[in-house]
């Protein structure tokens, strides 16, 4: 059984239309991220799925009862959901235990009871029951998220919704505290949707991802599928950095600058964009630019690994990266090998580039 | 903040959204109801007829009144302007000595009503009448109408701006002309603006040192002959005068951007060593001060020990203050319920319709009291005759003439409580009425004590409407300071006068605090 089902929904702000048509099943106890670029409508489809805005047409079933279809629209307070948006929005005039114990009914717990769920709810969430008699502004960042979500879990809700929960955390509090809410969830068996721009954030959390552009989902599956087979071009470029080439399909092998490439998925033969991921690509020594027509023409050093920049052949540009430094500094011959199959999609006219989609950014983009 | 991403989306989706009919209606009608003396005036004079109001509109009299309130207004602003920037400069941008006292000091004469300043010095000094009396006075009770703002914007300058302009080879004096000045121009014109519309509504101050501009002509003539066509003409006038004044400040802002560009907090301004100059620094604030609320404090304390038995004096205080008391209570109550929708309006649908419909009720309180009350007097008269020489009448005018006071601390309190916790707590299963008992009353709570707080405070200083509207056998603070001072009964007048600076104390307080906080106008 699903813990939330949507059909054909459909809304648009005066003459916008913001949701085209939107399916989505969440199945029980699973993370499902709707990855997008802004204003692609995946907060609107979570702020209907929350009763807090109404759809123009469609249906939302939560746990097999519809909550929203036609004119018959059921309040946020009357659906079993939980909802973490963007900043936490605690409640400033209340300390983290009257926040976390909000929602339960006011004149049925007792104090020590609201006492004890505030701080196993504090625990669940890894952070020190001693904050319980703190401030929202006496927190930081991450612990102001992890009290939200506290929040939303203490009266057992049978979907969580989180929009851009880590957005406004910086890189490290964003990565501890997405740990430590997922194995929350997990621990818990909560049904999730989750709404992100964030690819890492997408492929690290989720169970399942659905992909939006422009209002309706472009292509669904399991993080590893999508990354491994991503439909469209748009949506392999959301999914992480990536090299594109201008190349020819021809019976299954993309050519391009760097040899005939075998693909991930079909594509048509003809002009193609082809997309190489930057830990496809491989450098080593060569002699001259004259062998190999490339040459090193940036570094940027992140610690862990290094991204270099490589003109090749041609004119184009790719970036590859390497585990810890490397020994490639601009203006130096390379030869460039790739491996594994590479993503191609048909090109659009001469000289389009997927413009509109924004490059993916963010820690763990390189 | 410039919203991005998801805020931005947020702020459109509410953008697009009409606001619902039970909110849009009444706040349509509030800001009919704060309209209705401008209304009621134009009405009259029209529905006269020209014939009628032509001969009393251009007479020798008004060219003279408009020869004196217009004088009285250059003079004052002029004063005003000068005291304010330097000693905003002196006390923001030098080290002189006790910095954060003396904006205090400085700004503590907002707590002395005009009137009763005006009482202080000429029950001081009989001899003083006329326009350069009257200028000394007006300016020593308004001058902090100009500091504030510009202090405020002076704290607010990025001195990155100041120091670009001296790389950029300009020397001090050129950098403070065309950097610094450009900069502070809104909060002048600002500024300039309340000065001159408290001169044209100002009566007491200027009744008193025996100069004649509109409020007063309006007030004797209402005296000789009622709610007359003559005072309705003589209104109509002032309120041209008043429009004049809004449409000038509203055509030299201009529309040159001088928030602050980029994020992050301003440094604060390296001060300005005066080094020798430091004991005549200190000379000048110290006289306005002493001038201002040095002068009024001690002839008041002076008058206070010629009262005679305390006994007396406290028998006859008592119920004019319970009566101030309650008209206070009313007035407040009833100002923030008629603010509260409005400023809920403007600031959860934001949009043109609503920032003009808020924007309205300021307009209608650049209308002076007497003009407010003769409107009220006018329209209880000949429609509402019930209405007449009632409390509601009363409290309706305070309404109208302080409902933007209320404005500014209801519009930040409502903005304490952003729709993102009300979603919070309805996703937490709270009804919408409970959210708003739980979530929106508890933080916007202050803001909206603070609002009442500074309406019925300037409720108990309110002279001209009451004079025109207090039912008969009412007597405020206000009115029997007056009408002792008139009979110049100092002694008499003196409690009123100690009663009403004390209970303006706050009300100056929370000025001075919002003008910390950057929150103009």
């Amino acid at each position: 059984m699903t813990a939330l089902s949507v059909h054909g929904l459909h809304k648009r702000y005066g003459r916008v239309p913001v949701l085209n048509g939107v399916d989505l099943d969440v199945a029980r106890g699973s993370v499902t991220a709707i990855l997008g670029p802004s204003g692609c409508g995946k907060t609107t489809l979570l702020r209907i799925v929350a009763g807090f805005d109404r759809a123009d047409a469609g249906t939302v079933t939560l746990n097999g009862t519809d909550v929203s279809s036609g004119r018959t629209v059921l309040p946020p307070d009357k659906r079993a959901i939980g909802y973490v948006a963007q900043e936490g929005a605690l409640f400033p005039h209340l300390d983290v235990q009257a926040n976390i114990t909000f929602g339960l009914p006011y004149l049925t717990t007792g104090r020590r009871q609201r006492r004890d769920r505030a701080a196993a709810l504090l625990e669940l969430v890894s952070l020190d029951p001693s904050l319980a008699r703190r401030y929202p502004h006496q927190l930081s960042g991450g612990q102001q998220q992890r009290v939200a979500l506290a929040r939303a879990l203490a009266r057992k809700p049978s979907l969580i919704l989180l929009d851009e929960p880590f957005s406004s955390l910086d890189a490290a509090l964003r990565e501890a505290t997405r740990t430590a809410v997922v194995a929350t969830l997990k621990a818990e068996n909560i049904s999730t949707l989750l709404v992100t721009h964030d690819q890492a954030e997408a492929l690290s959390m989720a169970d399942h991802i659905a992909v939006m552009t422009d209002g309706r989902f472009t292509q669904t599956g399991p993080p590893q599928q999508l990354y491994a087979r991503p439909a469209t071009l748009g949506t392999a470029l959301l999914l992480g950095p990536a090299s594109t080439l201008d190349g020819t399909v021809d019976n299954g092998r993309a050519s391009c600058p760097l040899g005939a490439l075998p693909l991930t998925r079909h594509c048509p033969d003809g002009d193609a964009t082809v997309v190489i991921r930057p830990e496809q690509l491989h450098l080593s020594d060569a002699g001259t630019t004259a062998d190999t027509g490339a040459t090193v023409i940036g570094c940027e050093f992140f610690g862990a690994d290094t991204v270099v920049t490589v003109r090749i052949a041609g004119g184009a540009t790719i970036r590859a990266r390497a585990a810890g430094t490397t020994p490639y500094h601009p203006g130096r011959p390379v030869a460039v090998t790739v491996h594994g199959p590479v993503h191609a999609y048909p090109r659009q006219g001469p000289g389009s580039r997927p413009d509109d989609v924004p490059p993916a950014d963010g820690p763990g983009s390189r | 903040m410039i919203p991005t991403g998801p805020a931005a989306g947020a702020a459109r989706r509410r953008l697009r959204s009409l606001p619902p009919l039970r909110l849009l209606v009444p706040c349509l009608l509030i800001a009919g109801f704060t309209a209705i003396p401008l209304a009621v005036i134009v009405y009259y004079c029209f529905d006269v007829g020209w014939a009628v109001v032509e001969p009393l509109v251009f007479r020798p009299l008004i060219g003279e009144l408009l020869a004196n309130t217009v004088l009285l207004c250059a003079t004052t602003t002029a004063c005003c302007l000068t005291a304010g920037v330097a000693l905003a400069w002196l006390v923001e941008r030098t080290n002189l000595p006790g910095r954060g006292l003396w904006l205090a000091l400085l700004a503590s004469p907002l707590a002395i009503p005009a009137f009763v300043n005006s009482y202080a010095w000429i029950s001081l000094v009989p001899e003083l009448h006329g326009l350069w009396a009257a200028t000394l006075i007006t300016s020593l009770s308004y001058y902090p109408f100009v500091l504030l703002p510009v202090a405020a914007a002076l704290r607010g300058l990025d001195p990155a701006l100041e120091e670009t302009g001296r790389s950029l080879g300009l020397g001090p004096v050129r950098v403070w002309a065309r950097v610094v000045l450009p900069q502070l121009r809104p909060a002048m014109l600002g500024g300039s603006l309340l000065v001159a519309l408290h001169l044209l509504a100002e009566f007491g101050a200027i009744e008193q040192l025996r100069y004649a501009t509109f409020a007063t002509a309006i007030i004797a003539q209402y005296e000789s002959t009622f709610a007359s066509t003559a005072a309705n003409a003589l209104a109509a006038v002032l309120i041209a005068c008043c429009l004049l004044f809004i449409t000038l400040e509203v055509l030299t802002r201009g529309r040159a951007r001088t928030a602050r560009l980029g994020s992050g907090a301003a440094r604060a301004a390296t001060p300005v060593r005066l080094g020798r100059l430091t004991a005549p620094a200190v000379a000048v604030p110290l006289a306005v001060v002493g001038l201002a609320a040095g002068v009024p404090v001690y002839s008041v304390t002076h008058w206070l020990g010629h009262t005679g038995s305390a006994g007396h004096a406290m028998s006859a205080l008592l119920p004019v203050l319970a009566t101030t008391a309650e008209l206070a209570a009313l007035a407040s109550a009833a100002t923030v319920a008629a603010g509260f929708p409005l400023a809920w309006l403007s600031v959860r649908h934001r949009s043109l319709m609503t920032t003009v419909l808020e924007r309205s009720t300021y307009l209608a309180s650049a209308v002076p009291g007497v003009v407010v009350g003769l409107a009220l007097v006018t329209v209880a008269i000949r429609y509402t005759r019930p209405l007449y020489q009632t409390t509601i009448l009363v409290v309706a005018a305070y309404v109208m003439l302080f409902l933007p006071r209320a404005m500014v601390n209801l519009r930040s309190a409502i903005g304490q409580a952003p729709p993102v916790l009300e979603e919070a707590s309805r996703a937490l299963g709270q009804t919408a009425s409970a959210t708003f008992r739980r979530v929106v009353i508890p933080l916007t709570a202050p803001g909206v004590l603070s609002a009442a707080a500074l309406v019925s405070l300037a409720v108990t200083t309110e002279l001209t409407a009451t004079i025109l509207l207090a039912p008969t056998g009412t007597h405020t603070l206000a009115t029997e300071f007056w009408s002792a001072a008139a009979e110049i009964d100092y002694p008499a007048a003196a409690p009123y006068a100690v009663c009403m600076i004390v209970l303006s104390l706050p009300s100056a307080y929370l000025l001075l605090r919002q003008s910390a906080r950057g929150v103009t106008r």
